[in-house]
């Protein structure tokens, strides 16, 4: 295990900046989350720490060793693709025994043995050991993917999104088995991904980066709470936040405010203090439902209580919650009020 | 616009069955989703549907003409690919045109169809562009509006959406849903995400093995499940299932779970074939209450901001509860779990159904106060 530290490190391709002089501390045993869309840097971040891309400025730290021209074979890393590669013609146990049978570790067939029971314990995939990859489902060949980085047990464990190929049912049980792992062997783990959902819930801090550059870095409540800027409210929110001008709902707003940000749990539908609008679109999702509305042609996204009789088409009143709208500048970047009442 | 109708439509390939004995009718103008795990039958009903497979028996009646073994291009309807393809060296115009042109459409008509098929995508502004300059966005919108372009009686689409990420598939759901509300055909619509299917559909269809599980509307799919299998399928988390000791023997008011602890049983219309019964809730009908007699300890706290899941160890079992992300709960403290009845689902664990609850108003009323 280890603490990895990238001090201002810049990549580029050409014309285009990737990495822009950023400056990333993660500690030993801490689960960082790089979330971000598209062409955001955070692959290549990723791809730069494991020694695959080479840095043009900085330097990249492994447990007190600058590893920035390191091979990397000699970065004790392992890395998790997005689309899992599995020796097709091997069994699982083969597939997950491969990392550790290189004739540098010397490790011991017994030794191999009981380590490949144990991730396979830990993964949920025993009763498949014996089974070709080829005969396997999806999920099933990403826990086998996972579980090849696991084996090793390198100081530093590097992961690009290995569930977004995933369905949404086996994403959600990945993530939980996912998030115990990294508490059960202490890992230092870098994962990058654009699902806000898996940044939520499985990071101890949420790095957002924007354009290569480092927006905010923060634990899950206190960015979701506080982001720093519209761009990383628009990150977490989902569904997405909306952007309103401030004579909308006729919000008190704080000198310099250009944009008021609500999210859609703040909105209310039917309180009379409300503004007249319309819906045009309801999602009942089952244990939520989504309200698409029309508040004089902006378009608003409203989380509603499953029970709530509203319809499409309907004439109703749109609201805020309290305290709850975020101020932006000009520039995109919240303008910090106390909170009356805490 | 047009009825679908299939009756006792059976498909096995050798001795495998895809499609087992499948009665179901599409209303003119519904959003229909077939929904299920792969393997379940979606796809292949849907080619039944498309005339792109034959049944083994029963048949399939478009506005009430049996097509069964009608062709496909015989049949009216536009079937929509997961990988959308257009002609890289057409403009969008040319591109969309192109199935009206091949038909010997007048050159009037054709424009026509066109500016009116673009209006309704809201493409206008992409006609004269070249397609291969095209966002991930407006391509999927071209290749929509060539399958609308030609009016057929039905739309057929075999997960569209299965190939975006997240954010943008949120987006292209309402905007699909929307253009259904503008146009108004009959849709049958195939996806594994139960996501997907409760945003957009009126109906959905839940498929498993071969068999049709459960018509319904997606409120009434969610709140009131017909299996077992329909319950945990749809929702996420899933419905938690809880076993109760000694079935319904006892006292029919109150279930006793493992471990000892006694929750309210909603009132039941029908009776389980050997008592044995499984006792159904689904996270958000579970309210973390310090003074409620059933008791766990954290597991894990899933915080996404509006809205947060917590994993609670209890004697009865590990229990997921969905709760507002503003309600405090720490890995490791001990918590009570207040059960709304009310909500509750029960099966019988013999024949995995769901057992008919007594929604009498009087009842109703009872138990919400």
């Amino acid at each position: 295990m280890a603490d990895i530290r990238i001090d201002r490190v810049t990549k580029r391709f050409g014309d285009v900046t990737a990495v822009n002089a950023l400056d990333l501390a993660i500690k030993d045993g801490e689960f960082v989350v790089l979330l971000g869309p598209t062409g955001s840097g955070k692959t290549t971040t990723l791809r730069l720490v494991a020694g695959l891309e080479k840095p043009d400025e900085g330097r990249i730290v492994i447990d007190g060793t600058d590893v920035t021209k390191a091979q990397p074979a000699e970065r004790d890393v392992s890395f998790v693709f997005q689309q899992y590669s599995l020796y097709p013609h091997y069994t699982v146990y083969q597939n997950l025994a491969f990392p550790v049978k290189s004739p540098l570790l010397k490790w011991s067939k017994q030794e191999i043995d009981a380590r490949v029971h144990e991730v396979a314990g830990m993964l949920h995939i025993e009763r498949k050991l014996k089974n070709k990859a080829t005969e396997l489902s999806g999920g099933e060949m990403q826990r086998v993917a996972i579980g090849r980085a696991l084996v090793r047990r390198p100081a530093v464990y590097l992961m690009d999104e290995p569930l977004s190929s995933l369905d949404a049912k086996l994403r959600a049980e990945l993530r939980v088995e996912l998030k115990r792992i990294s508490v059960e062997l202490g890992a230092t783990i870098l994962y990058v991904t654009h699902d806000n959902v898996e940044a939520m819930t499985m990071a101890d801090r949420i790095g957002v980066l924007n354009h290569g550059r480092l927006e905010q870095i923060a634990t899950p409540r206190d960015i979701y709470q506080q982001p720093d800027t519209i761009y990383v409210a628009q990150r977490l929110s989902s569904p997405p936040l909306n952007l309103v001008d401030p004579s909308l709902f006729g919000i008190e707003a704080p000198a310099g405010t250009s944009t008021v940000g609500v999210r859609p749990e703040d909105i209310t539908i039917g309180q009379p203090s409300g503004v007249e609008g319309s819906t045009t679109l309801v999602e009942r999702l089952g244990a939520e439902t989504v309200a698409v509305l029309q508040v004089n042609g902006t378009k608003i996204q409203a989380l509603v209580d499953p029970q709530a009789t509203v319809g499409e088409g309907e004439t109703v009143r749109v609201g805020v919650v309290e305290s709850a709208p975020m101020f932006f500048d000009r520039d995109g970047r919240r303008i910090d009020v106390p909170r009356a009442g805490g | 616009m047009a009825e679908i109708r299939i009756e006792k439509l059976h498909k096995a390939f050798g001795d495998f069955v895809a499609v087992r004995d499948s009665t179901m009718t599409i209303e003119d103008g519904h959003f229909f989703v077939l929904l299920g795990p792969s393997g379940c039958g979606k796809t292949t009903t849907l080619r039944m549907i498309a005339g792109l497979e034959f049944p083994t028996s029963g048949n399939v009646f478009l506005d009430n003409e049996d097509v069964t073994y009608h062709r496909g291009r015989e049949r009216d309807i536009a079937f929509v690919f997961q990988m959308f393809a257009l002609y890289p060296h057409m403009n969008c115009y040319r591109n969309l045109a192109f199935p009206l042109i091949t038909q010997g459409t007048p050159r009037r008509e054709v424009r026509e169809r066109v500016i009116e098929t673009a209006r309704l995508l809201r493409i206008e502004h992409l006609l004269k562009r070249p397609v291969g300059g095209l966002a991930a966005g407006d391509r999927q919108r071209i290749a929509l509006g060539r399958a609308i372009i030609r009016r057929p009686k039905a739309f057929l689409m075999d997960e569209p959406l299965g190939a975006l990420d997240t954010e943008f598939r949120d987006l292209m759901c309402q905007e699909l849903r929307g253009l259904h509300n503008r146009i108004d055909a009959t849709t049958v619509y195939v996806t594994h995400d139960q996501v997907e299917a409760m945003s957009m559909g009126d109906m959905i269809a839940v498929m498993h093995q071969g068999d049709l599980l459960q018509v319904a509307p997606p409120q009434e799919l969610y709140d009131n499940p017909a299996t077992l299998f329909v319950a945990n399928f749809i929702g996420s988390p899933p419905m938690n299932f809880l076993d109760v000791e000694g079935g319904l023997k006892r006292d029919p008011g109150k279930a006793r779970l493992v471990g000892g602890t006694e929750v309210a049983m909603p009132t039941l219309a029908q009776r389980p074939t050997d008592n044995a019964i499984v006792y159904g809730i689904r996270p958000e009908h579970i309210l973390i209450d310090d003074h409620a007699p059933l008791r766990g300890r954290v597991f894990g706290v899933e915080y996404m901001g509006a809205r947060q899941v917590v994993t609670v160890d209890t004697d009865a079992g590990r229990l997921k509860v969905r709760t507002g992300g503003s309600v405090s709960a720490v890995v490791g403290e001990t918590v009570g779990l207040d059960i709304i009845s009310a909500r509750a689902v029960i099966f019988d664990q013999k024949t995995e159904r769901a057992l008919t609850r007594d929604t009498s108003p009087a009842l109703a009323e009872a138990a919400h106060g």
